[in-house]
């Protein structure tokens, strides 16, 4: 160990610890995935969507429905909700109080993105299969 | 002090040098702090824009569940998007994912390391709210010709 130590954490507890949260940079290092994964995925899908803006549902299920777009809508649908959980997470522990309202609302949160993403892909499954 | 069943609160509770108890200053102090400067108020846009695209996900989860229900589920789908406040509310989307995708893109570049100094953070700034201008109208000059057509 050199004689100079900068920082207060012996190796032992920087190996052991993750912080107070115990996860680590996880929840901010997941934010910047999901938001770097979804830069092409949001781009794509804002002038699909318009350009089938007033289109019957025989062309948008169809469109829907084809292998290329079912699987970007999936792989959409799947970070966009993770990242609205984490976002939503950090606005909540940010303005709540007390701890437990923070917990059951984020529980709540969670829940509602994990029903409405599985709604989601599920519909695009049902067209696509 | 009141009494408080947050554990965060021990954090918030200092004594000043005569021993009194005094309750620290939260941060962003905005009491303190002019929000309505470009740095501060595109930073909380950007938290605002988050929270409304989340609550825009539903048009998006109840757009797909009427396509994949069926013509009829889908006409009511159009109906609603179709009609004053569909567009409204569609147009609003728009605006708000645009602004948190750029706002999000310039957050990407200060957390690689670049842009910090006050000039280069006001002119990505104006990026931003020139680029969201943008990108909405050209998303809907896109939408008008389909509608159009």
């Amino acid at each position: 160990m050199s004689e100079h130590q900068t920082h207060f954490q012996s190796p032992l507890g920087r190996v052991r610890g993750h912080g107070s949260a115990k996860s680590g940079t996880h929840h901010w290092w997941m934010q910047r995935v999901t938001s770097l994964a979804m830069l092409p995925l949001m781009i794509w899908f804002a002038f699909s969507i318009a350009s089938k803006a007033g289109a019957p549902w025989e062309v948008v299920a169809e469109w829907i429905g084809r292998p290329f777009n079912a699987v970007l809508l999936v792989a959409m649908i799947a970070l966009g909700f993770y990242h609205t959980a984490s976002g939503l997470q950090v606005v909540v522990e940010d303005y709540i109080r007390p701890e437990r309202s923070v917990m059951l609302a984020n529980l709540a949160i969670r829940s509602v993105c994990v029903l409405l993403g599985l709604l989601a892909a599920l519909s695009v499954l049902r067209l696509a299969i | 002090m009141a009494n408080s069943h947050d554990a965060r609160e021990a954090t918030m509770i200092g004594r000043r040098t005569d021993g009194t108890i005094i309750r620290r200053p939260l941060s962003p102090h905005l009491q303190v702090y002019d929000m309505m400067q470009m740095t501060s108020a595109l930073s909380i846009m950007h938290r605002i824009t988050g929270t409304a695209w989340s609550l825009g996900l539903i048009f998006l989860v109840w757009w797909l569940a009427a396509a994949a229900a069926g013509p009829d589920a889908y006409a009511s789908v159009q109906w609603f998007m179709g009609s004053f406040i569909g567009v409204i509310m569609l147009f609003g989307i728009t605006a708000v994912a645009w602004y948190h995708t750029l706002a999000g893109l310039r957050h990407l570049m200060w957390d690689a390391g670049y842009g910090y100094d006050i000039p280069t953070t006001y002119r990505t700034g104006w990026m931003v709210i020139i680029g969201t201008g943008v990108m909405t109208v050209l998303t809907w000059i896109v939408a008008i010709i389909a509608w159009a057509s």
